[in-house]
């Protein structure tokens, strides 16, 4: 195992009072495995990844709860010197905003020499030759010419490999992106997520993918976490639960994708709102949007059952929404 | 199509595929300018360059693209937020482009607009009542003042929200909820036709689908007509009658939304098709994916001929010489078929990117003990359907 997330708790001081972002998240990621989380804004799946690379905002964020065991060993206890070797070096990060996360008056080829000055002790010259290696290897068009050129004078799409390129500098052991493709366009985004698969591969990295995209999941995807409130409801390798979600929520986000053969018909619509996190219901966080809640919903937190060897979910009526499946 | 005389126009009751709403070669050049006190033009931005299409009452048009093809610019041309370079846009076959004063306002009155982002495009420090009354202000022949109040509270009732909420503001309210405002807004005066450019890509999934079944119940209610701008292709493909596709100014390829989906002949369609992710992970080894290399040009600096030969790999010699026209192919003119719909490109043919999906729900009863002599890689229930 490469990484084992247990029972993950954060949360934060806001005006409103204690935003419970992240309630005891599971999961976990091999070698060469995809995990993808998937959920609305608001579900956690961010603040977990937050959490994971130790670069949550403390404060106003607070780590509650949990352990995070990477490579065998607990990351919280460490001192964040020690984080900082880890970070960059054996897991890196993507984020959804190229534009925003790369520092706008540095060149593209000083923002990814840097990994290679700081954490390999590099000279200036090596490390500028190895970013020109990495800006070839992510297929950016005459890496030699535009090593010097600045974030601005890329296109999104390059951006996004700019990224890409930074995250794999050191070949870190776990992969984790946030929404990587979303503000691109469908053909920029085949592009990317094809790059990003084929580099998977080629290192044998662990990656987290976080997105909201179902299709994009079905692409590349071994197993998928659903996340709703700041819990994981739904577990499963990927195949299964697109055939038979055990979770009426994972359900409804399926449903709600247009289909050809429900032309003209209404989309399924889950009802009502994500809900707030200050004031999040009693049980079962998805009872107020849930076709099938009963009373045992309003009062008892359901626990992951176990639908299957590798298939959990935190529904009372599982084995029901199974079968309607 | 055969012109029509006024009187004819005027006799024949919009409504039997007569178009509302007709665009010809419609055009939007920004001028790239150098210099403070001289300014000379350098060039301009093509955002759009040359589009026509129409519009018959009650039909949604789906319009497609990546960004910076232009569809947006579209909306706001449509709407009068922009004046047009060139072309016209006729709105029951009246030039809206060439109307001033009095006239142009009461056309502006019949096409409305819903924006993308509910975010910026509600003025924070106004009411809800405020924001969607705000339209009788300017068109106060729709509503007596005494009456006001009382139709945004229908109107909030049409488009799903407590009508006690008027006194709310924005910040009071969730992005699906402020987007029903926006819709509102957008009804208030009683349009014919409602431009969307974006309406439901800023929304998470389960709020999406709440917004589209609001538009669509809107649509069979009032008899509206829309303009459907967005990059979602599944989306649009749910909502749309016929389905536009843009690619750097231009519509490429256009047809009823089977036509574009089942039957695409341009091969930027057929790429953008292929590359949706499909919400299906049996599909993943088994499709074609076509892989476009390289960005969208820059619309200042459109390539020759045809604009979408530098990242086609279907292009040749031609295509950098002769602009291939929005029309039915040659090679399909004296088909009947699916095919037979209008594609800009020379080397048009038909081929089939989107695997067919006409596969029934798998409705998999517990199937461990079903047909165990069947061979494990049967298509699965292909026989089973209308089983209900």
């Amino acid at each position: 195992m490469l990484l084992d997330v247990r029972d993950l708790y954060v949360e934060f001081r806001t005006r409103d009072g204690i935003a419970k972002a992240v309630n005891g998240v599971n999961y976990s990621v091999s070698a060469g495995e995809t995990l993808a989380v998937l959920g609305e804004s608001g579900s956690g799946k961010s603040v977990t990844a937050q959490a994971i690379m130790g670069i949550l905002d403390m404060p106003p964020g607070k780590i509650t709860g949990g352990e995070i065991i990477f490579q065998g060993r607990d990351l919280l206890p460490l001192k964040e010197e020690e984080r900082r070797k880890v970070r960059g070096a054996e897991m890196a990060m993507i984020f959804q905003d190229a534009l925003s996360s790369l520092n706008p008056v540095l060149s593209v080829g000083d923002q990814l020499a840097e990994m290679f000055i700081v954490h390999r002790g590099m000279s200036k010259k090596d490390a500028r030759a190895k970013a020109v290696e990495l800006m070839d290897r992510v297929r950016i068009p005459g890496a030699r010419e535009r090593v010097g050129q600045y974030p601005h004078q890329f296109s999104g799409g390059m951006r996004q490999r700019i990224m890409i390129a930074m995250a794999m500098a050191l070949e870190p052991a776990l992969i984790i992106a946030d929404e990587p493709t979303t503000a691109l366009d469908v053909t920029v985004q085949a592009q990317v997520m094809e790059l990003l698969a084929e580099l998977q591969r080629e290192l044998n990295m662990g990656l987290i993918l976080i997105t909201h995209d179902l299709g994009v999941v079905a692409d590349v995807a071994d197993k998928i976490a659903v996340m709703y409130a700041g819990r994981i409801v739904e577990t499963a390798p990927v195949h299964e639960i697109y055939k038979a979600p055990a979770h009426p929520y994972t359900r409804g986000l399926l449903d709600s994708i247009p289909r050809l053969d429900q032309k003209g018909q209404e989309l399924y619509a889950i009802k009502g709102l994500p809900p707030n996190l200050t004031a999040i219901p009693s049980g079962c966080p998805f009872h107020p949007r849930c076709p099938r809640a009963q009373d045992i919903c309003h009062t008892d937190d359901p626990p992951l059952f176990r639908v299957s060897e590798e298939r959990r979910s935190a529904c009372h009526f599982w084995k029901e929404t199974l079968r309607d499946a | 199509m055969p012109e029509l005389t006024k009187e004819a126009e005027e006799a024949t009751p919009v409504g039997d595929g007569e178009p509302i709403l007709e665009v010809r070669g419609l055009v939007k050049h920004f001028p790239l300018t150098r210099g403070i006190l001289f300014k000379r033009q350098i060039g301009a931005v093509k955002a759009v360059d040359g589009v026509d299409f129409s519009l018959a009452q009650g039909e949604t048009l789906g319009i497609v693209g990546e960004s910076g093809c232009g569809k947006s610019t579209v909306a706001k041309l449509l709407v009068n937020l922009e004046q047009p370079t060139a072309g016209e846009i006729l709105y029951k076959g009246e030039d809206v482009t060439r109307l001033s004063g009095r006239a142009l306002k009461a056309v502006r009155r019949n096409i409305q607009m819903v924006f993308q982002d509910p975010y910026t495009s509600l003025n924070p420090r106004m009411t809800v009542g405020d924001i969607i009354g705000e339209p009788y202000e300017i068109h106060p022949e729709v509503a007596p003042k005494g009456d006001r109040r009382r139709r945004v509270q229908d109107l909030l009732d049409v488009v799903g929200l407590n009508p006690e909420y008027i006194n709310r503001y924005p910040h009071q309210f969730s992005g699906g909820q402020r987007q029903r405002i926006g819709i509102a807004r957008g009804l208030a005066l009683n349009p014919e036709i409602i431009v969307a450019d974006e309406p439901v890509s800023a929304l998470d999934v389960s709020v999406q689908a709440q917004v589209i079944n609001l538009l669509e119940k809107l649509q069979s209610e009032f008899n509206l007509s829309y303009i459907f701008i967005a990059h979602d292709l599944s989306i649009v493909r749910h909502i749309s009658d016929r389905v536009g596709v843009m690619y750097l100014g231009r519509i490429v390829e256009i047809g009823t939304d089977e036509e574009i989906y089942d039957h695409p002949t341009h091969p930027y369609t057929q790429a953008l098709l292929s590359a949706v992710p499909v919400p299906d992970p049996a599909a993943r080894d088994h499709r074609e994916r076509i892989i476009l290399y390289g960005d969208v040009p820059s619309p200042a600096n459109i390539p020759s001929g045809c604009r979408f030969r530098t990242r086609c790999w279907k292009a040749q010699d031609r295509c950098a010489l002769e602009v291939p026209l929005l029309a039915v192919p040659a090679e399909f003119r004296l088909t009947e078929g699916p095919a037979a719909h209008p594609s800009a490109c020379h080397f048009a043919e038909e081929k089939q990117v989107v695997p067919p999906e006409e596969k029934p729900k798998p409705q998999p009863k517990p199937k461990p003990q079903a047909a165990p002599d069947a061979p494990p890689d049967a298509p699965p229930g292909d026989e089973e359907q209308d089983a209900t």
